[in-house]
C-alpha cells in the first residue's frame, strides 16, 4: 500500500537513541550527557559528523542557570570545521521540525535533531514559572503542577474522568514502562499523596535528567539508511492563547488543528505516543487526537515514566519511528507539548512503508 | 599521562537573579494602576465579551482592544487547585487553593490564590471576592488574594461591567519583574578534574583521542571529532604568548592599574591557548612568542597573573598553529 504525503519531499526518522534517563547526573556535564545518544545514531546509520547536512537542538537556558548553555553541547557534535547549525529554546520536538522544513526546502538530505535537559540542578517546577505572562502570572510563581491541577479539576467538574481513572493512567504507564530500559519510573509505583490536588505523586512526571537525538533523511538516503524508515507523512504544530483563563482547559484545538493539517484523521493509527506529563492531560489528548480504545498509547511509558525536560517531546516522536522501525506499528502520532496545561502543541504522523 | 580517575564531583550554589525592566502598554497599564486604585478592570471585545484580566489584542481575531471597563471585585471559582504546601515565592505562605475566577461583569477567568481554611471549604461555582493588599503598587500582587464572599454580602453582587476612561493620576507604565533562581552547579567530570589540579597549582587538560589535540581548560568533548577527551595530561607550567591587547579603560572594581597587557597563553603541551594577563614586564614590552610563567597569590584558586620566565622568545612556528 502506498503512502500519501502532502510534502515535496519525503523525510523520514532513520536513527532514534535516548539516555538512561536519572533522577540525577551531577557526574556529567550537559555535553557529557549528550554524546553518547550522538555517537549512538551516527552509529546506527554509519554518518560521520561531517556528512550531516544540518543539526538543530532543542534545551533551556533556564535549566542550566546560564546564557547560551546550547553552545557547550556543541563540542559533541564536531562543530568544526563549521557546521550548519541551529537551535530552539524549546522540546527537540521542535527542533525537529526545523529540520523537517530545511529538508523540504532542500537545503540538506539529512539532519542530526537532539535535545538534552538537567533538571536536577534547579527547581524546576519553580523554574518552569519563567515561561509565563511576566505580567499578570509569573509574579505569583504558580508552578507546573498547580496549573496542571487546575486543568484536572475542571475535567473532574465536567465528569471526563476521576481521580482513579487519573490514577490508572499512572499505573499503566509505569507497568508499560517495565519493558523500557531507558525510563526513570517503572513497574509499580506509589499513587502517594497529593501534589497539589486533585494531583497525586503518582499523576506527576519524575523530574530527572535526560537527553535523545534523532536522524532525518530524505527519500533515497533514508532508505539507504535504514531497513525500514519511518516516514513523516504529516506534522504541524499550534498555539493557544497565552491566558490560562480564556482558554477552555478540559480541550486541546490546538492539538485537533494540528493533528489535522498533519493528517492524522486520513486514516486510523495503530501507536501514539503522546506528550502528557501529567495524567490528566492524556485525557485531554485523547479526546483532541480521538483516539479509541484499539490504539496502543504510550507503550515506552511515556512522560509519566521518565520526562526529560526539553527532551521528552522528541523522545515521543523518536519512540513512535522505533516501533515503526521495529514493524510493531504501521502508523503512529506522535505529540509534544510545551507551555502550562498544554499551550502549545505539535503532531506528527509517522509511517512505514507496507508490503 | 594518567587515565581518568573516577569523579569527585565538585558542587557549588548558584543563584540567579533577574529583574527585568517591562513596560506596560494602555491596557496592562490602566489594568495595573486601578489595582493600585482598588478598582479591577477589563476589556471588551468587538463581540461584547469582557476580558480580566485585560490583553490588547483579541486572541480569536488578533483586533487591537482598546475599550476599557471596570468589573467588581466579587466572583465565581471556575476551577481552583489546592496547594497544601506554598512554595517560597507564592501568593500566601499558609496552604491555600489556586482558583480561577471569573469575576462579575467578566467573561473570562484571573489565575490567583484563594485563601480559604482547607479543602473542604473550596469548590467551583463558589462566589469570592477580592482581598486588596495593604500596600499597593500597580502590580498583580495588589490583589493579595481572593477570600470567601461572605454571605451577608450577597446583595452588593454587580452583574455588569461598566465603561471606565481608564485614566488615573500618576498612572503605572511600568513593571520590575524580579525573579531569583536557585541551582546547585555541578562542572560535570573534566571540568571537576581541571578545578581540583587548579587547587594543587597544577594545570590539566584532556587529549582528544582521535586528534591528539590537548583541551585546557577540558570540556569534556573535542570540539573538532565529537568524541570524548578522557586522557588526562598535565600542560605548562610555562608557556608562550600567542597574542595580546593593551588595556587602556579601568574595569569596575577592578584593582590593576591600566595600561595591563592580557593576553593569549599557549602553556607547553596544550593543543590551544588560554588566556591570562601579563605582568613583571612593562605594557609595551610584551610581544607575541614572549615565554611565561604563572604566579599564584596565597590563597588564590587560579593563576593571578603570568610573568616572564627570562628564557629566549619562541619561534613563530612552534606556536603559529595555536594563535
Ligand atoms: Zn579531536
Amino acid at each position: 500500500m502506498p503512502r500519501q504525503s502532502r510534502h515535496a519531499r519525503d523525510v523520514a526518522v532513520v536513527a532514534f537513541a535516548q539516555s538512561d534517563h536519572l533522577r540525577r547526573s551531577d557526574e556529567l556535564s550537559e555535553v557529557e550527557m549528550v554524546m553518547p545518544v550522538l555517537h549512538q545514531v551516527l552509529a546506527a546509520t554509519g554518518l560521520k559528523t561531517g556528512e550531516i547536512g544540518f543539526t538543530c537542538s532543542g534545551s533551556s537556558d533556564y535549566l542550566a542557570g546560564r546564557a547560551f548553555s546550547f553552545t557547550m553541547t556543541l563540542d559533541g557534535v564536531g562543530a568544526w570545521p563549521p557546521i550548519s547549525e541551529s537551535h530552539v529554546e524549546m522540546d527537540g520536538a521542535w527542533a525537529l521540525y526545523e529540520a523537517w522544513v530545511k529538508i523540504q526546502t532542500g537545503e540538506a538530505d539529512t539532519a542530526l535533531v537532539y535535545a538534552y535537559g538537567k533538571s536536577s540542578p534547579g527547581s524546576v517546577r519553580d523554574v518552569l514559572t519563567r515561561q509565563l505572562d511576566p505580567y499578570y502570572l509569573a509574579p505569583l510563581w504558580p508552578d507546573s503542577v498547580a496549573l496542571a491541577a487546575l486543568q484536572a479539576r475542571a475535567l473532574i467538574d465536567a465528569g471526563e474522568t476521576d481521580e482513579p481513572a487519573l490514577a490508572a493512567i499512572g499505573a499503566r504507564s509505569r507497568a508499560a514502562a517495565a519493558g523500557n530500559p531507558h525510563a526513570q519510573l517503572r513497574g509499580a509505583v506509589p499513587q502517594g499523596g497529593y501534589q497539589v490536588a486533585p494531583l497525586r505523586t503518582g499523576d506527576c512526571p519524575p523530574i530527572g535528567d535526560g537527553a535523545a537525538a534523532v536522524i532525518l533523511a530524505a527519500g533515497d538516503t533514508a532508505r539507504r539508511l535504514c531497513e525500514r524508515p519511518a516516514w513523516i507523512t504529516g506534522i504541524d504544530h499550534r498555539i493557544e492563547a497565552h491566558g490560562l483563563g480564556l482558554r477552555d482547559l478540559t480541550d486541546s484545538p490546538s492539538t485537533r488543528t494540528a493533528a489535522e493539517h498533519a493528517g492524522l484523521f486520513d486514516a486510523p493509527v495503530d501507536t501514539a505516543e503522546l506528550h502528557a506529563p501529567f495524567s490528566s492531560q492524556e485525557v485531554v489528548l485523547r479526546k483532541a487526537l480521538g483516539l479509541g480504545e484499539d490504539v496502543t498509547v504510550n507503550p515506552s511509558g511515556g512522560a509519566l515514566a521518565a520526562n526529560p525536560v526539553m527532551a521528552a517531546g522528541l523522545i515521543r516522536i523518536g519512540e513512535a519511528a522505533a516501533r515503526i522501525q521495529r514493524r510493531e506499528s504501521d502508523r503512529a502520532v506522535a505529540h509534544a507539548t510545551s507551555g502550562p496545561c498544554l499551550q502549545q502543541n505539535l503532531v506528527a504522523v509517522l509511517e512505514g512503508d507496507r508490503a | 599521562m594518567t587515565a581518568a580517575s573516577p569523579p569527585e564531583v565538585l558542587r557549588a550554589p548558584l543563584v540567579v537573579e533577574f529583574p527585568f525592566t517591562r513596560s506596560l502598554g494602555p491596557v496592562q497599564s490602566a489594568f495595573l494602576t486601578g489595582l493600585r486604585e482598588g478598582v479591577v478592570l477589563g476589556v471588551r471585545t468587538s463581540a461584547g465579551q469582557v476580558m480580566v484580566p485585560p490583553v490588547e489584542y483579541d486572541p480569536a481575531t488578533a483586533e487591537e482592544l482598546r475599550e476599557l471597563v471596570e468589573v467588581a471585585p466579587t466572583g465565581t471559582v471556575t476551577t481552583w487547585a489546592w496547594n497544601g504546601e506554598p512554595r517560597p515565592q507564592q501568593p500566601l505562605a499558609t496552604p491555600f487553593a489556586w482558583a480561577l475566577v471569573r469575576l462579575d461583569g467578566a467573561d473570562t477567568a484571573l489565575l490567583h490564590a484563594l485563601d480559604a481554611p482547607g479543602p473542604e471549604a473550596v469548590r467551583t461555582g463558589m462566589r469570592v471576592r477580592v482581598r486588596w493588599a495593604a500596600e499597593r503598587t500597580g502590580a498583580i500582587t495588589d490583589i493579595a488574594c481572593f477570600e470567601p464572599e461572605q454571605e451577608a454580602e450577597e446583595g452588593e453582587r454587580q452583574g455588569g461591567a461598566v465603561p471606565h476612561d481608564g485614566v488615573f493620576d500618576e498612572p503605572v507604565t511600568g513593571i520590575v519583574a524580579e525573579a531569583r533562581l536557585d541551582y546547585t552547579y555541578s562542572p560535570g567530570r573534566a571540568q571537576t578534574a581541571y578545578i581540583n589540579a587548579l587547587s594543587e597549582r597544577r594545570t590539566v587538560g584532556e587529549r582528544c583521542p582521535s586528534c591528539h589535540k590537548v583541551y585546557v581548560p577540558p570540556r569534556g568533548a573535542c570540539p573538532t571529532c565529537g568524541v570524548a577527551t578522557t586522557d588526562r595530561v598535565e600542560v605548562g607550567p610555562a608557556g608562550t604568548v600567542t597574542t595580546f591587547c593593551i588595556v587602556n579603560i579601568k574595569a569596575k572594581n577592578l584593582d590593576i592599574e591600566v595600561p595591563y597587557v592580557y593576553a593569549h597563553i599557549a602553556l607547553d603541551g596544550a593543543g590551544l591557548a588560554l588566556h591570562g594577563r601579563i605582568g613583571g614586564i612593562p605594557y609595551d614590552q610584551v610581544r607575541m612568542g614572549l615565554r611565561v610563567e604563572p604566579v599564584w597569590t596565597d590563597g588564590g584558586r587560579y593563576p593571578d597573573h603570568y610573568r616572564p620566565t627570562g628564557e629566549p622568545d619562541a619561534d613563530y612556528d612552534a606556536y603559529k598553529e595555536l594563535i
